[in-house]
This record gives structure tokens, sequence and C-alpha cells, in this order.
């Protein structure tokens, strides 16, 4: 007992002292190595992106967004159906995929707690992390196969539920960080709920509903895999809802597993404006949020 | 002495302000006494009972959308799968002859392919999405630590056909040529089946390659959010008792926020296994299943999304779509175990 107290008595034992400096030496080389991982985890993104502009660049021109798709052979062409496709498809997926969401965020801030409200929540989790081919063949089964034909509005819908999960939990979040003395203030001077609601809180919190559903907008357009089967892609100028109709993201993928060097080309410049599309829809969605915390111009 | 019901829509007030204005102080007291007041305010009210009702049921309505929607696919794709599935049985998982011309359709390739891929992908992506999560949230000066986490966040907004172009043009052909022959040769890992035979490009590597840049994002994401919720006191008193600052992390931040960080990886999990654009592009769409991984393959969803179009008989198409059933399945349950396991987190922090 003596011995081990004289041990312990002992700071500078060698053993201790050589086991203190390679437990320092295991950590610096860790934090080295996460320091490596999160700078490795960058270099994707900045490779893409740069070889995407080498190559999306050149052949990028007015004409790309002016001018229809040209035969293999031709010089030039553009994509001006697709990028209309495109812009289309996302009016019919947010007025598919806004009112169920926000409506459904509402619920989920309004009931918390209850049974249903956490069922619904899990439920719009599990939605957010459905395949968006699934969703695809879903759509296909339901708004194609009955109907006889390819359309506009299936491929909408179908991009339109994939935003639901999205908008329905952004709600929810922006909605809970209303204080709930505001609630509380508008209904002792009598507002009934759904004006306070609708006209309060929906409104104090309206900037993080609109950054939530531009990042949902920005996620479905570069949505492919729901479109192979139900907007289907179309050659020609088409703003028929009832028709199949061409989006960039089905316009790039076609292009890409083509042979023909133009083509891939083109799916280059094509990718390079559906990136822009996106990176502009995001960098909006995050003034929006900078705005709101910035200022109460209202 | 009646007035005209005031409706509440008929004058709405555009804010709390413009609704408190017009009510002098004096009028609340006299408004409780008064026996006209609440004749004056009946209808106003009864309509506003009307309107909330409205209002709730609405919103009911709205978050009732949610399970039906997800019933709904379960059901359709599920009817539409049926004819397959009853009449290949169990073998649908496990036989792997894909044969449209003979009608006998088995599964088992593109299912196994579809695990490879993803475990390919996390094996990949945890480690660099976890040690950049660390990175982020611990080690990090504060300058560095909003415009790296917003690059990473920013992968996961690039669209997965545009993963896949530059897959096509990028990564396959940087395979072909450097990586495989490097494993295979310079590494001499051609011995073991996993890197043999020729390198086409194509491949099973290619495609959890690709899968593991896309999942690395929400892997990194949810790690740095649970990591950032760990309380600070549980890294102060493992410094306090002598703790080197990765002592710190393995033995108390990590323990804290194990679940999480899990959590999350099954989450990645659940979107490589449903990932389809990017992977049909670079996996060669072959329906065997080599154990070489520089061998092409198939996954569920690259499958039908190859398929699904040319299918022309009604049984090929039931196979495709038993093939999504299977899919939409295997990750409603990763998806919800996923969610359970970040959810738990969550609730003991808030």
């Amino acid at each position: 007992m003596s011995a081990t107290a004289a041990d312990r008595g002992h700071p500078e034992s060698r053993p201790r002292a050589s086991g203190l400096a390679r437990r320092r030496g295991v950590s610096v080389v860790m934090v080295t190595l996460t320091c490596i991982a999160a700078a490795i985890a960058v270099v994707p993104l900045l490779v893409i992106l740069a070889y995407l502009l080498r190559q999306g660049a050149g052949a990028l021109s007015l004409d790309f967004f002016t001018s229809m798709p040209k035969p293999v052979g031709e010089e030039g062409g553009g994509m001006a159906n697709a990028i209309v496709g495109t812009l289309m498809l996302l009016g019919i997926a947010s007025a598919v995929g806004l009112p169920v969401g926000i409506g459904a965020g509402l619920y989920l801030a309004e009931r918390r707690g209850t049974r249903l409200a956490n069922l619904v929540r899990f439920l719009a989790d599990v939605l957010n992390g459905l395949p968006s081919i699934v969703m695809g063949i879903f759509a296909w089964q339901f708004l194609v196969r009955p109907f006889g034909h390819f359309s506009a509005l299936a491929g909408g819908a179908a991009i339109g539920a994939m935003m639901i999960p999205l908008v329905t939990r952004t709600t929810e979040e922006m909605v809970r960080t209303v204080p709930q003395s505001l609630r509380e203030a508008a209904l002792a001077l009598g507002y009934p709920r759904w004006r306070t609601s609708l006209q309060i809180v929906l409104r104090t919190a309206l900037g993080g509903i609109v950054t939530g559903v531009l990042v949902a907008v920005a996620r479905v357009a570069g949505e492919t895999a729901p479109l192979l089967f139900t907007a289907f892609g179309n050659s020609f100028w088409s703003t028929n809802l009832q028709q199949p109709i061409a989006a960039l993201p089905l316009q790039i993928f076609t292009y890409a597993i083509s042979p023909y060097d133009d083509w891939h080309a083109q799916a280059w410049a094509g990718a390079l404006v559906l990136i822009a599309l996106v990176l502009v829809i995001s960098l909006i969605a995050r003034f929006v949020t900078r705005a709101r915390h910035g200022g109460g111009h209202d | 002495m009646k007035r005209p019901s005031p409706d509440v829509t008929a004058t709405p007030p555009t804010s709390v302000a413009a609704a408190a204005s017009p009510a002098p102080p004096p009028a609340i007291g006299a408004s409780i006494l008064s026996s006209t007041e609440p004749a004056r305010h009946c209808p106003s009210i009864q309509g506003s009972v009307v309107a909330d009702r409205i209002y709730r049921g609405a919103i009911l309505f709205f978050a009732l959308c949610v399970p039906v929607l997800l019933l709904l696919i379960f059901v359709e794709v599920g009817v539409a799968g049926w004819p397959a599935l009853r009449q290949f049985g169990f073998g649908f998982l496990t036989s792997s002859t894909w044969d449209p011309v003979k009608e006998n359709f088995g599964a088992a390739p593109a299912i196994l392919g579809t695990l490879l891929t993803s475990i390919i992908a996390l094996v990949i992506a945890t480690p660099l999405a976890l040690g950049g999560a660390i990175f982020l949230s611990e080690f990090s000066p504060s300058w560095l630590r909003q415009p790296v986490s917003f690059l990473i966040d920013l992968l996961a907004a690039v669209p997965s056909v545009v993963f896949g172009l530059w897959g096509v043009f990028f990564l396959v052909p940087l395979l072909r040529t450097g990586l495989m022959p490097f494993l295979r040769d310079t590494l001499h890992l051609g011995a073991t089946p996993f890197f043999s035979g020729p390198a086409y490009g194509p491949s099973v590597l290619a495609a959890g390659l690709i899968l593991a840049i896309m999942v690395l994002p929400y892997i990194a994401a949810v790690s740095r959010e649970v990591l950032m919720a760990v309380p600070r006191s549980q890294r102060e008193a493992a410094l306090a008792l002598g703790a080197t600052r990765w002592e710190a992390i393995t033995g108390a931040v990590l323990p804290y926020a194990r679940t999480g960080i899990f959590g999350g990886i099954i989450l990645g999990l659940g979107r490589a296994l449903g990932e389809t654009m990017a992977v049909t592009m670079v996996i060669g769409n072959r329906h065997e299943l080599a154990a070489s991984l520089f061998a092409p393959g198939y996954t569920m969803a690259s499958l039908i999304a190859n398929e699904f179009a040319e299918a022309t008989t009604d049984i090929h198409l039931s196979a495709l779509m038993a093939v999504g059933f299977v899919l939409f399945l295997i990750t409603l349950i990763v998806n919800g175990i996923a969610r359970l396991l970040v959810r738990r987190v969550g609730e003991v922090r808030v």
C-alpha cells in the first residue's frame, strides 16, 4: 500500500511522462487528420464546379437560351424549350407542394405534441427520404397510366410531392420561432384564432418560410428521376400542360448518354445553366434570411 | 338600435397595432358592463368560430395529405408490382436471372448491387464527413467554420444528373486510366477477387465513389449539428481532468453525440440506396453481380430508370414496379430508423 502511495507521489516517473507525450502526439495527429478530412470534403465540389465551368462555358451562348435543340451534326442550337419547361414544371410543383406543405407545417406547429402531429412529422421525414425514382414510378402509375399519355401536369405533381416534406418541416420550425406572446397578444385583442395564425404568426414567420420554399424549389429543380416517366421530355416547343414537356435535367441526361460530341457540349452547357439556376435560388434564399434578420421594414 | 352585423372580414385590421388603436382604454370596462355590447359582438364571434373551424379543418386536411400520400405510394406501387411478386414469389429476391424475353425475373443482382454501392459509399464518406464535422465543430478557427460549412452544404445542392455528367466525363475516365490500374497493379490488389479484371471504367466502384461524394454532405451536416449541440461543459470537464484535445473528443463528446451521428450515417445510407441518375450513368448497367468492383453492375434504382420506358410486357413492367416496391420498403425502414435516432438526440438537447 505504501508502495502505491509512493508511486502516486512521483509526478515525474518515466512511464507517465512518455505517456503524456504520446497522448499529446496522438492528439496532434488526429486533429490534423480531421483538418485534412474537412479539406478533402470540400475538394469534390470545387473540382465539379471547375470542370463544369471549363466544359460548359464554351458551349454557352445567347443562342443556347433562345433557340431550339438542333439535330446531330448541325452547329449551335439551344435548350429554350427545356428552360421554359423546367420553369413551368416548377410552377406546377409549387402550386401542388406549397399549400399542402405550408398547411401541414401550420398544423404541426399548432397541434404540437398531439399523437397525429408526431405521426405526420415522422412520416414527412420518411417521405423526405423517399427515392426519387419511386416517386417517378408512382406518379406514372397514378397520373400517367390512367390517362394514357405523359404530361407536364404529372411531372409537376411528382416533383411538387417531393417539395411537401421540406416545406412542411421548415414552416413548422419557422412558426415555432414566433414568440407565444405575439399570438397571445393578438388573441387578447379579440383576433379570431385563424386570423391570428394567418395574419400574425404566419406573417411574422414569412421570411423563414420563403427561405424554406426557395430551398425546396432549388432542390426539385434538378430532379430528373421523377420526370423520366411523367414529363418525359420533348424535343419540340410545347407549353401544353396535357402534353409531354421538355425539362433541363432530362435534356442533360439524354444528351450525356448519347454518343455525339455536339450533344455532350450541349449537356455541359445545360448543366451549367441548371446549376446556376439552383445556386441563384439558394443565394436568394440566404439573402431573404439575412434581410429578415437584418431589419423590421414591416 | 341593432347595427348590421359587423362581419370580421369586412374591415380587416392589417396588424395588431391597427386592431388596437380604435379601441380606447375606457371602452374595455364599459363594454363588459354595457348590455348592448355582447349583442353587437355575437355575430362576429359566431362567424369567427365558424372560420376557426374551417381553418382547423383546412390545416388538418393538409397535414393528412402526408400520410395519405405515403399510403397511396405504398398501395399503387405495391399493387402494380404484385403480379410479379406473386408469380416469382420469394425467388424474386434471390434469383439472379433477369430475362425480359423469357419473362423470368429475379432482382438479386440489383438488390445486392444497391447494398454494395451504398456500403462502399458509406465506408468512404463516413470518415471524411465525420472528420470534417469534428474539425468544424471543435478545432476550426471561427472565420473558417462558416465558409467551409457552406461549401460542404452546397455539395448537397448539386443535382444528381450533374453528378452523373461529371462522373461520365471526369470520374470514369480517371478510374479507367488512373485509379483502377493503380489499385490493381501498383498496389497488387489484383490478386484479390475484388480488384481484378479489366478496367472498363463504368463499374460498381465508380458508382460507389460518386455516391460517397453525394452522401458526404448529408452525414457531415447531421454530425456537425449533433456535435455543436453537445454542451460545452462536457468538453470542459474532460479537459479539466487532464484529457488532451483529442481525448476530450473521443472520451466526452463523441459518446454524447453517438446516437445522432449514427442517425446521420443511416440517413446517408437512405440517400445512397435510392440515388438514381448519377448511379445509372456510371454503373455500367449489367445484370450480373461479379465479385470484382471493377465490373459493371446494377442497382435497383438504376434498373428501373433504365428499363422502365422500354418495358413492353405487363410482367416486365410489374417486375420493375416490384423492384420499386422493394426499394421503397428498404428506404422506408432505413429512414425510419435514422429519424428515430436523430429525433431522440434532438429531444435530449432541447
